[in-house]
Order: structure tokens, then sequence, then C-alpha cells
């Protein structure tokens, strides 16, 4: 089924309840994106960007970083100097 | 049945730049965990990416140095997928254009010289480290390296064999550390390298069904590793069985190609441009100011080492990089030949210098030293055997070849009267050698001159020695 497909990819874990709602709102959502197809767009780039610029950089200079406790201040589960997550089997 | 293997590889290399790719972190590497990050990097809510114009420019340098086109416009997209290492959930990389495509490199294999073609060179972020040592239960993330400006080298299937990938990760490992926009270094991880390979019986047009190999870090692992994987395939084939598409790690302790039996679920990366970041443009003024940026490549130092009198074999070792070309070239300058310079610096000191794990342009040793030691050998005031001792000396203490030989006493005994001393007391010595060499095992000859040099503690003129020996031995 295409929405348990979706789930898995954005590892959400659906009830058969929402599954089912989702999979009729998704339905239409993508029902009436379709209406694009209906224009006619040969020979018309693909946009890349809304705004009508290119080439924003900036200079290869170093900032500050974040304090190491700041930045992981957030982490649900953390060590020291560490972001702790379940054990990654490769 | 005859196989062929066919070998694409790709080539991640870590650019040399001071801050990351969007955002003004250090990307020094060997920093405490966790502290190189910010709000862009770590992906927090609401903040946006701006481009590192030099990691831009040093694609372009890549590309100009590898015959690529450079593309007046590119783009880039996001790659979504979930793992630890990867904090906002996507990476910023691209897709379907790239910076740079369409590019070559030439390599050499038993002196024949081949085309690699390139299909592509891209920039993209790299990822974060998982750490599972001292994790226990758990896995750690350290995201210092997550946003670290990353090229990625993809080579059309031209390689055929483990030798000619290794060359040709080590001919672009020399051109982009050349250029300086990688420090190329493997075993830390700023060059990395993966390979899909496959077999084929001999004239078979389609490709067989090919494995993606990681975790080769270092010359010698490429090519052990596709050695190896090349070897599984046939068998199994041979064995009448069927390859089956996987991702392998190359476990460098055991020898072996891995599966790596991953649920990896079919990956959908779902990639879409990038809409936090606006298109690059490149027109030709800005090429052309970075291609003014590129000196001498390989490939020309090469043919002009082969100018300078040398064998393509040696021309290519020394061609490798810019250091080990310039320092044959002032050491030949001084006035000792190019055979023996090329020689001393393939042989020995590329030698001490492969045991230290360091690189000509690392090598403290200048021109003056190595013709120093070369006159030296010439005239005969050291032998050669002696020549390697005073060669490691002057690398570690940095010490001119002549004031190490008269500091330790090491200029060569040519008197002959002195060395015959030598000679008869360890042919007394050494009875029933003697006796086995004049019932005809001549190799003892070695075990003698051994003996005699190490009694003089290789100050002997061997020449001397040998003829001595021959003499007193009777034939």
């Amino acid at each position: 089924m295409e929405i348990e497909r979706v789930a898995l990819l954005a590892r959400l874990e659906l009830s058969m309840e929402e599954q089912e709602i989702f999979s009729r709102q998704l339905g239409s959502i993508i029902e009436y994106i379709d209406k694009l197809n209906e224009l006619n767009t040969a020979g018309i780039e693909p946009t890349a960007h809304v705004l009508p610029m290119k080439n924003i950089f900036r200079e290869d200079k170093i900032r500050p970083s974040l304090p190491r406790d700041k930045a992981l201040q957030n982490a649900p589960v953390k060590t020291d100097d560490f972001y702790r997550v379940p054990k990654i089997i490769e | 049945m005859q196989y062929e293997s066919v070998i694409g590889l790709e080539i991640h290399a870590q650019l040399s730049t001071d801050s990351k790719m969007f955002c003004g972190c250090s990307t020094k590497f060997g920093a405490e965990p966790n502290t190189q990050t910010c709000q862009v990097c770590i992906g927090m809510p609401g903040v946006l990416p701006v481009m590192n114009k030099k990691a831009i420019e040093y694609v372009i340098k890549t590309g100009l140095a590898v015959n690529c086109r450079i593309a007046p416009y590119s783009r880039f997209a996001r790659k979504n997928y979930f793992y630890p290492d990867l904090p906002k959930g996507y990476q910023i990389s691209q897709y379907e254009l790239p910076i740079c495509e369409h590019g070559f490199v030439e390599i050499t294999v038993d002196g024949i010289t081949k085309k690699i073609g390139l299909t592509r060179i891209h920039l993209e972020e790299d990822a974060g480290k998982n750490i599972h040592e001292g994790a226990g239960s758990h896995s750690f993330v350290d995201l210092n390296r997550a946003g670290t400006p990353l090229m990625e080298i993809v080579s059309e299937p031209d390689i055929r064999s483990p030798q000619e990938a290794a060359e040709f990760v080590k001919k672009l490992r020399a051109i982009v550390r050349d250029i300086g926009v990688c420090d190329g270094n493997m075993e830390q991880g700023s060059l990395r390298c993966d390979a899909n390979v496959s077999v084929r019986p001999v004239g078979q047009k389609e490709l067989g069904t090919k494995t993606e190999i990681k975790n080769m870090n270092s010359f010698r692992f490429v090519e052990k590793a596709l050695e190896y994987e090349i070897k599984r395939q046939i068998k199994i084939l041979n064995e009448g069985g069927r390859i089956v598409q996987e991702t392998r790690l190359w476990d460098s302790n055991k020898g072996i190609t891995e599966s790596m039996r991953s649920k990896e679920e079919a990956h959908d990366y779902r990639y879409f441009p990038e809409p936090d970041l606006v298109p690059v443009e490149v027109d030709n003024a800005w090429i052309e100011r970075i291609k003014e940026g590129i000196e001498e490549l390989p490939d020309e130092r090469k043919q002009s080492l082969i100018q300078h009198g040398l064998p393509e074999h040696d021309a290519n070792l020394l061609s490798i990089n810019r250091s080990s070309s310039d320092l044959f070239k002032k050491t030949v300058n001084l006035g000792s030949s190019s055979k023996s310079v090329s020689n001393l610096m393939i042989g020995d000191l590329r030698r001490i210098l492969n045991e230290e794990n360091k690189d000509f342009d690392e090598c403290p040793l200048g021109p003056e030293h190595l013709d120093g030691l070369l006159k030296l050998i010439e005239n005969g005031t050291i032998s050669g055997r002696i020549g390697k001792t005073v060669l490691e000396e002057m690398y570690k203490t940095g010490k001119h070849a002549e004031s190490i030989v008269k500091e330790k006493g090491l200029i060569q005994v040519s008197d002959e009267s002195e060395i015959e001393k030598v000679v008869d007391e360890i042919l007394s010595k050494s009875p029933k050698e003697v006796e086995r060499f004049r019932a005809g095992e001549e190799k003892l000859l070695g075990f003698f001159a051994g003996q005699i040099m190490k009694a003089t503690k290789g100050k002997a003129n061997p020449k001397i020695v040998n003829e001595l020996l021959r003499k007193k031995l009777g034939n």
C-alpha cells in the first residue's frame, strides 16, 4: 500500500484508522496538485528557485561554534560529549 | 571460462576549506567531539544554509584539472534519508545538475597508458560520525564532520583490474593534493573510495550484476578488496550461482568483503531541488580566474621529467607530486646524475617516507642533502650500503652527509692490507664454510662478504672485499 511506504520513509507509525484517513486525504491532495498536469509546459525550464537570484555566497571564514553543552542541550539522550542513539547495526 | 572485471569508482574528497559548506564552523580534524557545530549544521529549525564560495571554486578547479566540462548553471538538491549521523534528515547534495561532467584522467599500468572517464563531480555536505566503540548497548554521534564540504568524483565503468583501480585513486589523490583542494589523507578519511564491481565472460557485452564495496581506506586495500571480490564473484558464477546486488564491506583484518546485511529498504531518496539555496552560475571569466591558480599538473611534470632523461617508470613515480619532482630537479641541478637521484628517491628515501607514513612534500631533506650523499658514494668516500645508514641519519637529524660520515667515522676503507686482515680472520674462523665453498657452493661468497661487512661495520670497500675473497678462496 502506498500509504505504508510513505509512512515508512517518514518513520511514522500509523494506526489502521490513521492509514485510512491519511490515505483518503493524501489522495485528494494529489488529485488537486494533478491539476497542474493539465498545463502545457513544453519548452518551459523547470524552476529551481522562485526568486530571481543566483550565486549567494559566504567567504570561507570560521565563526565561533556553539558550546558543546548548548549544542547537546535538546538531545533526549546524551553523554557529556556525545549524542546517544540506539545501537546502529552495521 | 575467462572472465573480465568491470569496475567503476566513487571517490569522496573532503575539501580543505577552513569552514564548513553552509556555515562558519571549523572543519579542523581531531577536535573534541561536538565542539564544531552550530544551529545550521545540526539542523535546528529556521536556519538557512549559505554556500561557501571557496568550496564551489575548489570543485571547479578539480573539474578543470581532470578535463571536465564546467556547468554554466548548477544547483543543489535534497537527498532524503534517516540516519543518526544526518541531523537534518536530508543531505544537501547535487542531483541532475552537478558542477562538473564528462572528464577523464590518464593512468599508466605496466607501461600502458589508458584514459578513465569521469561521469561527474558534484558537491555535497559530509555527514557526522557514528561511534560504536565504548558506547555499550548504544552508539554515540559526533557531528563535528557534519556539513564539511565533500566532493564526489564518479568514474565511468572503464576500469578493468584492481591494479588500474589503485592507480586511478593514486592519480586522483595526486591531483587533488597538487591543486590544494584536499589533503588526500585516506586514513583520516578525507579521501574515501567506494567501488562498483562486476564480472562478465570475456567478449560479452552486457554487464554482470554488480556489488558495491565500501571501506577501502588505502591504495593497498582498494587493490586487495577488489582482487578478493572479483575472485568471489567468479567462483560463484563457475559454480552455477548468481551474484546478489548488494553493498559489501571490506574487512582488512580478515582480508575479505562481507555483505552488510543491513535492512536497507529499497532506497528512495526523493531528491528535489533545495529550496533554501539559489542556483550557482559560473561564467567564463570566473573559470579563467580559477584556471590561473592551477600550476603544473602530474602529467605535465611527468613529461618534463622524461625530458630530464628519466625512464617512464621513474618519471611516473616522481611526478606524482610537485615536491618530489622539484626535489629531483634541484638535486640534479647540483650535479648528481639523474639516474642516481631517481634511484635514491624511489628506493631508500621513498621506503623511509613510507615507513613514516609521509609523502615527499613532508620530506625534511633538501636537494643539498641528497646531492651531498650521492657525491660521497660516487667518489668512493662511503659505500652504497653505508649510504643507507647516512640517509637514515640525515632524515632523523637534518645534518648533512659529510658531517655524519665524519662524526661517525663511516669513511669507506679501501686500503687493501687493512681489509686483507679482516678477510683472513673471517676465513680462518669459518673452515667448514670454506670447505663447502671449495666443494662448489658458490653462494657462500655472499656469506663471507656479509661477515666481513659486519666486522668492518659496513665500511670495507665491497669491490676490494670481493676481489680479495676470490683470490684467497682460489678461483
